[in-house]
Order: structure tokens, then C-alpha cells, then sequence
């Protein structure tokens, strides 16, 4: 029996059973703020009026479409798009209109986008309606009437009773799958249900669904037969959640109360709002210049055409009689279908392939990353992720680089460093020796001054061990089915000093929720005190005197980010009833008694300063009385269905006041693998830094120094709560005559920067970085009054831009946020990444332009919401630096020369009106106004986008600045699009003129026999394919087998085509206009020069300018190599654990 | 049992497999294509590579050019205009009352003098100038299938033929605008032999054609069917023509679909300026030039009109060369763009020479 169950629904666990509900849901289809459920479909007897409920079955329905409305639905789906719908509405007009070009040559490439489309998102869709089948026919078991009957997963109902028990009332979890935390949970069963699941009546009452993973509240009625209706609290901690898997735990039971769409895993997998790239916006606005070129061409054509024909004999020669119809259409509609046949004539100057092209280009460089082993972690066995193919360009555009300090420029793995009871600095010095140390008597402790007294000790010891949510896991003998234990990222207690300890501790390790609670219990261990476990509401701890003390565990007073604190309420074998609070030092200090404060804050402070992650921790009695109190109110804000949480708040601040500090703990959170390089390279690249953190600003600020982003010559600039204070004045005022000061100093007096020069080479340069805390953000942001809010904005933005480094501490998630979208929309809009591992960062992760998650230790919920995830930090240097960099350089050639090519595959066609008489003659024929973009010029130009690498990965790697060229989308600006749209006109120019002074005199072969229109039109096609493949090839830097393949596969596949096409009398075409076309063409000398002539020349230009370029680059390039590289200075920095900044100034 | 892997994610483009990774290793291959480390060829222009290039062009280029400009020059060509708009020319008279229903054609005789014998094969060419051949009513009013002998088509001729596909409820054959306006002067040179005598030149009248065009795009319905009238029964001759279409040419095969007058006038011309292929002058055996230097001339049935639209006619006597005919754009192209490439080959030869100079002591100096 497998101790691992998964739950495919959210349901109420109670390992004793349930029964009956009542449903409120009236007649009326009014949404109501709870549900109510019956256990067991077990109508209760008080209640006639019994309408059976509507709730969604347990049927997951991910997919979008079905085999039967596939087909309308994603036509639909795709003709929204506004370029599709062009070119539907561009086909349209082919069918209805005599136009000069067939439906088929539009028609073809649309059917082709929309097949390849529609193919690609039915088969994601097959793969969801995979994933749906497999969650929905997993086999459960349901209790109905006491047997157990076996269903599929889908066919659960709400109020459904599934078994899945232990003795024990609780059941340990993970939700791995979820949110990726893989710790165990502790979830409990309903207190004081009945052990008989027959007997048991009861309703459950509680919210609608809602997709807080972290939130649910309910209430559920037991009505026995005899005595009044017992009503107990639900929470979070009661509710297993679809998606969360069952550990160390054999069965359980439970009630079905959330099925289907509606489970809080449904819920959350909304689809997230599309970001958009810089590089599409500008897509977009050259898509406008083009089609305003493709009006004004024929509109011109238009006016041009009717002017001509005002020319006696042009209009209906004798020659040319017009049909009955045409002659009796009316002017005005006759001039409208010309428009329109002349925007069909020209509109292949709007390239559909364009938007497949982009799109594959993305979905198939994606996989680059994901496919690159340097971004691979042995640690978690995993490499990158993409989430969002469509910002990979944009990834190579970053400005701003907005950093979570937890997780993400340090490692989240917590050491115990050193505590402090009672103002006595205790200094733990090495954990593998000192053991041989420990001894009753003496304590573990390495004295560092004197010693606080053994009472005290002792109570802060207890306190470390009490206060906390930690879990002891199960060593193997107890849970047998832990096949699981490789799966779990626990942290095992290392071989030290195991063999010191009581038997069933072989394996132990602990599990909790954070990191910094399992460091403070193994540092409690060392001290000699162990805490045991949880034996059902008891905890155990064993003492440095070997004895076993057992408290009973009254209430957990859970930790919350605002109040920045957690208690628990013990009462000890001697009857004491004992509050144990921890927290951070702002959180407690003002709810302890002051004297005691100034001894520990010194410590604490100091701990701070050196990166450490402080805690303090606090005690008090309570009473007989005042528990009762505190009991009483947590017991009715816990049952409370409308604003529990801040009911509960207001309970757990009212009992934790007037405690005793006993002292305060380090802890020590190392920075990552290669954080200060990849901190350093970034800021090598141009971008500036911003450190975002909820954490103190001493500790934020060591950790900035040791990643390199102060560094000794940076003058601070600080705007905190402190600097306001300094003053004893008005801290608006305070606020304001600092900013206008700091402005002064950072953006006034500064010398202009220029955009070549970078910190590193400029040390003379005064740095600044500057440091602004929460409380103070929001005093900028919220000011007072709405003139100053704006002004104070401007002011700290300006600052901030031009300060190297910026760090925000205490910052609460959603003012991440802020901070990210306020840089967002100021001037010129910069382009933000966000990078963050912890679930407070989901917020500025979504912000941002590109959101990056750190698969780290606080779970998966940023991973989850972010564009791209990446296993550690270090990765960042190059996914930016490498990968951004090419994938930028690749979508921006792929969008110029795509433009390009169609302007002067469009060009003569255009030019071509004036000697045809504005009468939409095609100049090509309809195979190779089809072909064009489809076949002969899309496969080069995607090999390129996809391998090119104009710079080798290592040299872009070396050179950050480098990163610097194609900032402020570089190649795509409006300089390099001009070109190419020149560069297009001159090929066009040149492709039409040449050939028709070639045709001066048609008769171009040797027998004197003429050419005629279609053979114009094939030299023409013929010089066109040719140069813009070549345009490319010269543009290509780096041929891989595949890049030579497809660019001379192209020009053969076209030669190749070309004789096709013209080989065989087509019996399905009306004319055989290309009929031996090309080859009678081949076999004329003038055409052969001609055609080599007109290539060269087009790209006579291309070829000069690189020359001219590489003239005037050595240069450049000495300068370049001048400089020092980056790589120099950053020798230093490899101590990771570098505690103290000292280390810094020794550069 | 393993956690439920959930993984399709609703989003525009891309599908991620996140289960609970930790199970699977999905450690990257290792291979140079994902890696993007496939190896490469790395051009660079610099200078160096394309200074000879630049030389080579020019070198092959500006000989090419002269060839291609002697060619040209050498080419002689001749041509005469015989519309008739002034009142001084021969053919004023005709151009001015022109109708189609004229039974008597009118004539008209063109004296000119050739400077120079032409001592190859010469092509005599007609030329119509502002006549839109390659306009798109007219372009695509044709019926290919009717033109390559289908019997069902010649009876009921392609919508695209219109208003040139049935005369009188009858079927045209051939069918639409192009065969329709089919060029009808008749040309015929005469040289006035020094001693009085007008002698009559032999005008070719096959080899004008694409042979393609003639064997395979052209078919008389019937196939090789020796009575071409029995063929065309039930169709009626175009209505501008003066002759049914198997009534073309008194040569069998020449005749109906593939006369070669008809095939080449059905190759629409790409400008509206524009000449066509009408004869050859097959050389003399011997020493004898084609067409020695003296008096000449062009005696035309005046047919086709061309006032209306203000067009021109002319002829042209041409010789051939492994080029084509005469065309000096190429030549000139040729060695403009030659000299340009050896002009900059040397422009950069310099730079480059300076500009390694001076790096040179940059570096020497750091």
C-alpha cells in the first residue's frame, strides 16, 4: 500500500467520518459568499426543503477545444488577429473583385499560416486533453452507504466521501505540484468529529471558491442525535488541495467540497496576461509605415490610372474593347475596385509569412535555452525553463534589473551563526570538531565573554526549540513506505554527533516552511537542546541533562509577513502557561520592556551589519486568567467566517505585548554561486541594478556590498526612516529637503554621463547608490498632497536613474511591484526584468517586461509566474548577456530583412504600372507572387534567426559592454529601418530599370527571336531571389552546415522550380504563361549578364559599406581592447562567504 | 503513483512540462546543435578578402563590357518608320482612311537607302511603339487551351476571352483581344538593283517563333488533321481579321494555331514600345553580303491602325549576335560598373595601406 496518495480534488480531510448539510442556496440564482455541503449526500432530517445543489463535477477541462468545434472555434480564434484578418479580408476581395492576381496566390499562404497555426495549437491541445484524461479517469475510492466503491476521478461529486487513516489526527502533505514547495505540511482533521463515519451527520459551510492557495475558511455543523450542533472551525490547515501529494500518512477520508474547475489548483491556472514585446511594438509601427506606403501606392496608381485614361485612345483602344459589364459599371465603384485590385497588386509589401516566421523563430529559439547545459543544475537536476517564448528578444533589451536579495543574491540556505541571550554574544565556531565538547556541565556554548546565567540560557535554548512549526520527518522505521525519501529536500541532520543522541534519531531530519526555522533548530541542537517532535499536540524536547520535556502545544500564532513575527503558547508539565515569541527586531523591540532592549540591539545591529539574518526572541508568562482571554479569542476569530484574518490579527497583537526579550540569533544566509560576478557583468552591460528586499537595510546593505554593487567609492544616498528622524523635525519636511538635496548632489552636479563610459573604468567619477526603505517609499509615493506625490516622484526617479545601484529594503511585495512599474512608465520607458525565487516576488515578477524565477527553496510560485526560470542566479550573466543578446540581434535581422525583401519583391511590381498602363498587370507570375514568401526566400532567413551569432557566445560573455550596442532596441529604431526600407527602394530601383534597359531591344537571343512580358517579370524575380539571398548571405557570420543548406538549397529548390513550372503544360491552369519562361531565358547570353550584373550591383553597396566599416573598426577595436576587461577586477570577489565588507576596500 | 502532473498550461505559444521535476533528470543533451556549437564557417569581410574581389570584377568586368560594346556596335541595325502621320509620307494616305471593312487594301511604298551591306542573317522586325500589349485586359484575354488544339475550348472559348469570344453566336477561334488585334501589315522588301531592276528579297517566314511555343503551347484542334478548314467548322475568324485562321499561311504547317506570325504576335510584349520578330533573311551562299549597300524598298499593305491611340510602326532590319540584337546598355553597364569596382579596388588599396600604417605605429607606440 502505497503511503502516497494524490488528490485530484480539494477536499475536507477527516480521517473519522462525516455526514449531513443543508444547502442555503435559495431558488433564486444569486451568488452567495459560502457553500454549503452535505457529507455524504446524506440529507439531514431538520431540513425539508432540501434542494439538491448544483456544484461542476470533478472534470478537469483545460483543453479549449473539442474534435467538434475545433474547427469554427480556432478559425475564429485566428481571424481575430488583426493580420490575419487582413489577409482574409485581402482574399476576400480576390474572390469578389476582378483583380489582377488570382485568390489562390493570397489564398495559399493564409490557408498555410492558419494550417500551420491551427496544427500547432491543436496539438497543445491534444496534450492538454491528455493531461485532462489522465487526472480525470484516476480510480478513487468512494464511501457511499459504508461501501467503498471504486470511481474515476471525474465522476466525484461535491460532498462525495473519499478514503484515503491514521490514528494520529493529522496527515503530512506536500504541494509540490503546486507550488513546488516540497516540505511536508501538517494538515489536521476536523477536531472532535466522531470516529464512526456512519454515524456521522454533519454540513459543512464555507466560502466560495477562490484561488489563495493559502486561504480558506469554513465552519462545519456535527449534529449528533442528542446533543446540540457542535460547530467547528475549517482552515487552510484542514483542507488537502487538489494537486498535493500525501506523505508518511497511509489513509485518510475526506469530504469533497471544492471539484473540477473550482478546485484552488483550477483556479490558478489562469492564463497570464500576454506581455508584449518591444520588438513586436516596433513590428507594429513599421507594419503602419508599410501599410501606409501600400495605400498611398495605390491610391497614386489609382489617380495616376484614371488620368491616363482621360488621354484620347488609352482607355479602350480598338484593341482592347472592355466587356458589356465593365462598361456599364459605374465610375465611382469602378474606381474603388481599381483601388482595391492595386492594394491585392501590392499587398504582398505586408508579409504573412512574416508573422509565422516571427512566431517559429521564437517557439523553436526558445528551446535554445531550455536546451543549454550551462544552465543546467545538478543540484535539483533541472535546467531552464520558458515559459513565454515571446520575450526572448527582449531579453537582450534589459535596462533595469529589479533583484529579490533572499533566494536570489544569496542562497536561502540558513546557518546558525551565532546568538546572543541576555547581551552575551555566544559564537558557534565549528561544527565538526567542537562536538568532542560536549558535555553536560559545560554546555556546548563557546564562551565568548562572559556567560549569561544557566537560567537564562536555558530558557532561550527552550524557546529556540518550542517556538517554531518545525516537523521532526519520521526516520524510516516508523513510516515504512518512505521510498519518498529522495523526493524530499530535508534538510538531514549531518552525521555530527548522532551517535550522541537517544535511539530513533538515526535519520532525523527536519521540515518546515522556512529555512531560517530548521537553522535555529539545529542550532538550538548544538546548544543541547533537541527538539524531539510532535507527538499529538505535545512537544518534546530533550535537554542538555538528557531529560525529556514534554509541553503541550496550546496555539501556533503563525507567522505573517506584516506582523513580521510568530508565538506559540505552551504550557509546561508544571502547569505554566508560556508564550514564546520571535521575530524581527522592529516587530519585537516595542513590545518588549525597553531596558532590556539596548544590550541585544547593539548585537543585533551588528549581526546585521554583517549579513546576517537577525531574530529576536522573547517570553512571557501568562496567567491562568489572561490565557483564558487569549484562548477564548482565538478560538472565535478562528471560527469567524468574514474577515478571519483580521480578527485573528487583532487577537495575536493583543496577546503578544509585555514579553521579556531573552536574546536574539544570527543567522547566515550565503550569497550565491557567482552573485558578485554576475552582479558585476550586469553592470558591465549598462544595466542598473535595483535591489529589492523585505529584508532589514543593514543586512540588505553587507549583501549589496558583497555582490559588488556598492563598492567603496560609492557614496550613499539614504532615504529611510533613520535620515528622516535625524533631524527631529517633520519627516515631510524631512523628506523634502532630502530628496531636493540628494537630486542636487546626483543628478545636477553630475557630470554628464556619457553612454560609452562605465563605472569601471570611471572610479574617478563620483558613484552613488542609494537607499530608500519601504516606509519611506511610500511616503514619496503617497505624499500628502497630489502636487508634492508627483514632484517627490520625479525627484527620486531622477535619482535613482542616475545612481549606479539602488537598494529598497523592508519592502512589502506589492511595493516591489510599484517600484517596477514606476520605472516602467518613466521616461522612455525603459525595459524591466524582474528576477525573484519566493512567492513575494510574484508580484514584481508579473510587473516586470521579463519576469525570471529562481527555481530556489521558497517554492514554485515564482517559477510558476514567470517568463523564464533558470536554476541559480549565475545563469542570469548568461541568458542576458549571450542568449538575450543573439536572440535580440537574430528577430531584429529577421524583421528588417524581412521588410526589406518584400519591398523590393513588391517594388518593380509597383514600377510597373507606368508601362502597363495602370492596368494591375502582375509583373510576376501568380506561382512566384505565392512562392516568394513561402518557399524560396523564408528558409534562409529563419536558419539564421535561429543560428546566427555575429559574436561568438564566449566573446559576448567576456565583453559585457558589448551588451551595451544594441541597447534601446538598437536595430530596430527608426536610423536602421530607414536603411533597410533604402536599401529595399535602391534593389527595387535597380531590379526594374536594369531589366528594362535590357529590354530596350527585346530580341535577346541569339536567334533573334523576342522576349515578352513574362519573361521580364521572371529576370526581374530571378535577380530579386538571388540578391536578397545573397543580401543575407553576406549579413551571415556564422554558416553552419544548415545556414549553407538552405541558402543554396533555396536558389537551387528556385532554379529547380523554375524549370518545373515551365516544363509542363499545367492542365489545370487557364494560361500557360511561364511555359519554357525560364529556360528560354537561360539560353540567352544578354540575360545571363544581365542578371549577374544586376546582383553584383545590389550588392556592390552592402559589400563597400561593411569594407568602409572594418576600415574605421580597427580602431574601435583597439580602444575596445584597451579597456580592462571586466573580468579583472571581479578576482577578488570570489569568496562567497565574505561576511564583513572590509574584504571589498582591499581591491 | 506519482503526483499529478497537471502541466498543460493555457498559454499563446508555448507548452511547458512541469511536473514534479526532481523524478526525472532532464539534464540537456550535450550535442553541438543544442548547444549552438555547431561548427562554423565564419566569414569576415575585411579589406584584405575583398580588395582582390574588387580587382577581379573589374579585371573580368570592363572586357566583358567592350566585348559586349563592340558587339553591339558592330550590330547593324536599321529601321524606318512608316506610320504615315506627316503629310509627306507614303503612307499618309493610308493611315488617314483607314477602315476595317475595306475590301481594297491599301499600299504603300517606302524607299530607303542601307549605308552598310549586312552581311549575316538579317531579322526583319516590326515595331509598334505605345500599343499596351502587356496591359492586363489584354494580357489575360486569351484561351491557352483553345491555342493548343483542345477541341472542347475552341467550340466554347474561356469567359477570359471576352468580349472577343463569340461572333454571332458563334465561337471565335482564335479567341480574345491578343489574337484578335493580330498584327496584319503585310512587309515585303525590294532592292533596286543598281541597274534598274527591283528584285523582291526572300522573307523566312519560320524560325520567328519559340520553338516550344510552335511544338508544344501552339496545336491546331485536330491534331495533325490535313484539313485544318474541317477542324475549325462551327467557329467563326476573329472579327478584325480579313482571313479565318486556318486560311494563314498556304503552308500546311504553318498554318491555323502555329503560324509562327500568329505565335509570336500571342507572346505579349513586356513594354508598350516593343518589336517583334516578322522574317528572316536567310544569308547567301558565298561571298554575296545578305542585303548589299544601296537602294531599297518597303512596300506595305497597310492594315493595321494605329492613329487611334497615336502608335507608331516601324520596321527593322537587324543582323544578330551572340548577344542578341543591337543593345549598347549592357556594354556600357559592363564597364562602368568594371571601372567602379577598380577605381574603389584601388581607393581602398589605398586607405587600407594607410590605415595599416598607422596602426602600425599606434601600436608601436603604446
Amino acid at each position: 500500500m502505497s503511503s502516497l496518495l494524490s488528490f485530484y480534488l480539494d477536499l475536507v480531510p477527516s480521517p473519522p467520518c462525516l455526514r449531513c448539510f443543508v444547502l442555503q442556496l435559495g431558488r433564486d440564482e444569486r451568488r452567495v459568499d459560502s457553500r454549503s455541503i452535505c457529507v455524504g449526500h446524506r440529507s439531514s432530517s431538520n431540513n425539508e426543503a432540501f434542494i439538491p445543489p448544483k456544484f461542476c463535477d470533478n472534470r478537469i477541462v483545460s483543453s479549449k477545444y473539442t474534435i467538434w468545434n475545433f474547427l469554427p472555434k480556432n478559425l475564429f480564434e485566428q481571424f481575430r488577429r488583426i493580420a490575419n484578418f487582413y489577409f482574409l479580408i485581402i482574399f476576400l476581395v480576390q474572390v469578389i473583385v476582378d483583380t489582377p492576381t488570382s485568390p489562390v496566390t493570397s489564398g495559399l499562404p493564409l490557408v498555410f499560416v492558419i494550417t500551420v497555426t491551427a496544427i500547432k495549437q491543436g496539438y497543445e491541445d491534444w496534450l492538454r486533453h491528455k493531461a485532462d484524461n489522465e487526472v480525470n479517469k484516476y480510480p478513487v475510492t468512494v464511501l457511499e452507504q459504508g461501501r467503498r466503491v471504486r470511481k474515476e476521478s471525474e465522476k466525484i461529486k461535491v460532498g462525495d466521501v473519499l478514503e484515503s487513516s491514521r490514528d494520529d489526527d493529522t496527515c503530512f502533505v506536500t504541494t509540490a505540484s503546486l507550488d513546488g514547495e516540497s516540505n511536508h505540511k501538517t494538515h489536521y482533521t476536523v477536531p472532535d468529529t466522531e470516529k464512526d463515519l456512519e454515524s456521522l451527520n454533519a454540513t459543512i459551510e464555507c466560502e466560495q471558491p477562490q484561488p489563495d492557495l493559502y486561504k480558506f475558511v469554513g465552519r462545519m455543523h456535527i449534529y449528533k442525535t442528542d446533543q446540540e450542533p457542535a460547530v467547528r472551525s475549517l482552515g487552510p490547515e484542514n483542507l488537502l488541495l487538489k494537486g498535493s501529494t500525501l506523505k508518511n500518512t497511509q489513509t485518510i477520508c475526506g469530504v469533497a467540497i471544492y471539484t473540477g474547475m473550482e478546485t484552488k489548483m483550477a483556479l490558478n491556472y489562469q492564463g497570464k496576461s500576454q506581455k508584449r514585446s518591444a520588438v513586436e511594438k516596433s513590428i507594429n509601427a513599421f507594419l503602419l509605415v508599410y501599410l501606409c506606403i501600400l495605400v498611398s501606392k495605390a491610391l497614386l496608381c489609382t489617380i495616376l490610372k484614371y488620368v491616363w485614361q482621360n488621354n484620347p485612345g488609352q482607355d479602350e483602344p480598338w484593341y482592347n474593347e472592355k466587356t458589356q459589364r465593365e462598361k456599364d459599371t459605374n465610375l465611382y465603384l469602378k474606381m474603388f475596385t481599381d483601388f482595391l485590385s492595386f492594394m491585392v497588386l501590392f499587398n504582398f509589401i505586408i508579409p504573412v509569412s512574416m508573422y509565422v516566421t516571427v512566431e517559429m523563430q521564437k517557439f523553436l529559439g526558445s528551446f535554445f535555452i531550455t536546451w543549454d547545459k550551462d544552465f543546467f543544475d545538478p543540484e535539483i537536476k533541472e535546467g531552464a525553463l520558458v515559459n513565454t517564448s515571446d520575450l526572448n528578444e527582449e531579453l537582450g533589451q534589459v535596462e533595469y534589473v529589479f533583484t529579490d536579495k533572499t533566494g536570489t543574491l544569496t542562497q536561502n540556505n540558513m546557518e546558525f551563526i551565532e546568538c546572543c541571550i541576555d547581551g552575551f554574544q555566544y559564537k558557534y565556531q565549528d561544527a565538526g570538531t567542537d562536538l568532542d565538547g560536549f558535555c553536560v556541565t559545560d554546555g556546548p556554548v563557546n564562551k565568548v565573554q562572559h556567560k549569561a546565567g544557566r537560567e537564562k540560557e536555558e530558557l532561550f535554548l527552550r524557546a529556540l526549540c518550542l517556538c517554531h512549526t518545525v516537523q521532526v520527518k519520521e526516520s524510516p522505521e516508523q513510516g515504512q513506505g518512505q521510498r519518498d525519501g529522495l523526493m524530499d529536500q530535508v534538510d538531514g541532520l549531518g552525521a555530527d554527533g548522532e551517535g550522541l543522541h537517544p535511539p530513533p534519531q538515526e535519520q532525523r531530519g527536519f521540515i518546515a516552511s522556512s529555512p531560517d526555522e530548521v537553522a535555529l533548530v539545529k542550532g538550538a541542537m548544538r546548544y543541547g537542546f533537541t527538539f524531539l517532535g510532535f507527538e499529538s499536540k505535545t512537544m518534546k524536547i530533550l535537554t542538555r541533562d538528557n531529560d525529556v520535556e514534554r509541553y503541550e502545544l496550546l496555539h501556533v500564532l503563525n507567522f505573517d509577513p506584516v506582523r513580521r513575527r510568530m508565538s506559540v503558547i505552551v504550557r509546561s508539565k508544571s502547569g505554566d502557561t508560556l508564550l514564546f515569541c520571535k521575530g524581527a527586531d522592529s516587530s519585537i523591540f516595542p513590545r518588549v520592556r525597553q531596558e532590556e532592549v539596548e544590550r541585544i540591539r547593539m548585537n543585533v545591529e551588528r549581526n546585521a551589519t554583517e549579513g546576517y539574518r537577525t531574530l529576536c526572541v522573547a517570553y512571557k508568562y501568562l496567567n491562568a486568567e489572561e490565557y483564558a482571554q487569549a484562548d477564548a479569542g482565538l478560538r472565535e476569530a478562528r471560527l469567524a467566517l468574514q474577515d478571519r484574518e483580521e480578527k485573528l490579527m487583532a487577537v495575536y497583537n493583543q496577546v503578544e505585548t509585555g514579553m521579556s526579550l531573552i536574546g536574539a540569533t544570527a543567522v547566515e544566509d550565503r550569497l550565491q554561486e557567482e552573485a558578485a560576478e554576475t552582479m558585476e557583468a550586469l553592470q558591465g552591460a549598462g544595466m542598473k541594478v535595483w535591489v529589492l528586499t523585505g529584508d532589514k537595510m543593514e543586512t540588505a546593505k553587507s549583501t549589496c556590498y558583497a555582490c559588488r554593487l556598492f563598492q567603496k567609492n560609492t557614496e550613499l544616498l539614504e532615504l529611510t526612516v533613520r535620515t528622516l528622524e535625524d533631524g527631529g523635525r517633520r519627516r515631510e519636511e524631512r523628506l523634502h529637503e532630502l530628496l531636493v538635496e540628494y537630486h542636487k548632489k546626483a543628478v545636477q552636479d553630475a557630470p554628464p554621463v556619457k553612454a560609452g563610459v562605465t563605472r569601471a573604468w570611471s572610479s574617478a567619477n563620483h558613484d552613488y547608490g542609494f537607499i530608500i526603505d519601504g516606509a519611506t517609499l511610500s511616503m514619496v509615493l503617497n505624499s500628502s498632497s497630489e502636487s508634492n506625490s508627483s514632484r517627490y516622484k520625479n525627484l527620486f526617479l531622477q535619482i535613482c536613474q542616475n545612481c549606479t545601484s539602488v537598494l529598497c529594503c523592508r519592502m512589502a511585495p506589492l511595493q516591489k511591484a510599484q517600484i517596477v512599474k514606476m520605472v516602467k512608465n518613466s521616461k522612455g520607458s525603459p525595459i524591466t526584468l524582474s528576477i525573484g525565487d519566493g512567492a513575494n516576488d510574484v508580484s514584481m515578477i508579473l510587473e516586470a517586461h521579463v519576469g525570471i524565477g529562481i527555481k530556489g527553496k521558497e517554492g514554485r510560485q515564482a517559477v510558476r509566474n514567470s517568463d523564464y526560470a533558470i536554476p541559480k542566479l549565475k545563469h542570469l550573466k548568461k541568458l542576458l548577456l549571450a542568449h538575450g543578446h543573439l536572440y535580440y540581434v537574430r528577430i531584429a535581422h529577421l524583421v528588417q530583412y524581412f521588410f526589406y525583401k518584400n519591398l523590393c519583391f513588391i517594388l518593380p511590381q509597383f514600377l510597373y504600372q507606368f508601362f502597363c498602363g495602370y492596368s494591375q498587370q502582375p509583373l510576376y507570375d501568380a506561382a512566384y507572387l505565392t512562392m516568394y514568401n513561402i518557399c524560396f526566400t523564408s528558409l534562409p532567413i529563419l536558419a539564421y534567426s535561429l543560428l546566427e551569432q555575429h559574436i561568438c557566445m564566449e566573446v559576448l560573455l567576456d565583453n559585457a559592454t558589448l551588451y551595451r550596442g544594441i541597447a534601446k532596441n538598437g536595430m530596430l529604431r527608426w536610423g536602421p529601418f530607414f536603411y533597410w526600407t533604402l536599401l529595399g527602394v535602391f534593389h527595387g530601383l535597380l531590379f526594374f530599370f536594369g531589366v528594362r534597359y535590357l529590354f530596350g531591344n527585346p530580341a535577346l537571343q541569339d536567334n533573334g527571336q523576342v522576349f515578352g512580358n513574362w519573361s521580364y517579370g521572371t529576370i526581374v524575380f530571378t535577380v530579386l531571389v538571388f540578391t536578397v539571398t545573397l543580401k543575407l548571405a553576406l549579413d551571415t557570420r556564422h554558416w553552419t552546415w544548415i545556414n549553407h543548406f538552405v541558402i543554396w538549397g533555396s536558389l537551387a529548390f528556385y532554379v529547380f522550380f523554375s524549370f518545373f513550372w515551365g516544363g509542363i503544360i499545367w492542365p489545370f491552369l487557364k494560361q500557360q504563361r511561364l511555359y519554357f519562361v525560364f529556360a528560354n531565358m537561360l539560353s540567352s547570353v544578354s540575360a545571363w549578364l544581365a542578371i549577374i550584373l544586376l546582383i553584383l550591383l545590389s550588392l556592390l553597396p552592402e559589400i563597400l559599406l561593411v569594407v568602409f566599416r572594418k576600415l574605421r573598426g580597427p580602431n574601435a577595436g583597439q580602444m575596445k581592447h584597451r579597456l580592462p576587461s571586466s573580468g579583472t577586477s571581479t578576482i577578488f570577489m570570489l569568496s562567497q562567504t565574505a561576511s564583513t565588507h572590509s574584504f571589498s576596500w582591499t581591491d | 503513483m506519482m503526483a499529478s502532473s497537471y502541466t498543460a498550461k493555457e498559454e499563446d505559444g508555448h507548452i511547458t512540462v512541469s511536473g514534479p521535476g526532481a523524478l526525472r533528470s532532464r539534464k540537456p543533451e550535450n550535442t553541438a546543435f543544442k548547444q549552438q556549437r555547431l561548427p562554423a564557417w565564419q566569414p569576415i569581410l575585411t579589406a584584405g578578402t575583398v580588395l582582390p574581389a574588387f580587382f577581379i570584377i573589374g579585371l573580368l568586368f570592363i572586357p566583358i563590357g567592350i566585348g559586349l560594346f563592340v558587339t553591339s556596335n558592330n550590330i547593324k541595325e536599321f529601321e524606318i518608320d512608316y506610320t504615315g502621320v506627316d503629310a509627306s509620307s507614303p503612307c499618309y494616305n493610308c493611315s488617314q482612311s483607314f477602315s476595317w471593312n475595306s475590301s481594297r487594301p491599301c499600299t504603300c511604298s517606302i524607299p530607303f537607302y542601307l549605308e552598310q551591306p549586312y552581311e549575316s542573317n538579317v531579322y526583319v522586325y516590326y515595331g509598334l511603339s505605345n500599343f499596351y500589349q502587356n496591359h492586363r485586359r489584354y494580357v489575360k484575354s486569351r484561351d491557352d487551351s483553345q491555342l493548343n488544339g483542345d477541341p472542347k475550348s475552341l467550340m466554347e472559348p474561356s469567359k477570359e476571352c471576352e468580349p472577343y469570344a463569340f461572333h454571332e453566336n458563334k465561337p471565335i477561334a482564335p479567341c480574345g483581344a491578343i489574337a484578335n488585334s493580330m498584327f496584319n501589315d503585310t512587309l515585303e522588301l525590294f532592292y533596286n538593283d543598281p541597274n534598274g531592276t527591283k528584285v523582291q528579297i526572300l522573307l523566312n517566314t519560320t524560325g520567328i517563333a519559340w520553338w516550344t511555343d510552335k511544338h508544344v503551347k501552339f496545336g491546331n484542334p485536330g491534331g495533325n488533321s490535313p484539313n485544318l478548314t474541317a477542324a475549325f467548322q462551327g467557329t467563326t475568324k476573329p472579327i478584325n481579321w480579313r482571313r479565318p485562321v486556318f486560311d494563314l499561311d498556304a503552308d500546311e504547317a504553318n498554318n491555323g494555331f502555329i503560324n509562327e506570325d500568329f505565335i509570336v504576335w500571342m507572346r505579349t510584349a513586356a513594354l508598350p514600345t516593343f518589336r517583334k520578330l516578322y522574317r528572316i533573311i536567310n544569308k547567301k551562299s558565298g561571298m554575296v553580303p545578305t542585303l548589299p549597300r544601296g537602294n531599297y524598298s518597303l512596300e506595305v499593305v497597310y492594315n493595321y491602325p494605329v492613329r487611334s491611340f497615336e502608335g507608331r510602326k516601324r520596321m527593322i532590319l537587324s543582323t544578330i549576335s551572340w548577344m542578341g540584337g543591337k543593345n549598347p546598355f549592357l556594354g556600357i553597364a559592363y564597364i562602368t560598373v568594371g571601372s567602379v569596382c577598380f577605381f574603389l579596388g584601388v581607393v581602398l588599396l589605398l586607405i587600407h595601406h594607410k590605415c595599416g600604417n598607422r596602426n602600425n605605429n599606434a601600436d608601436i607606440s603604446n
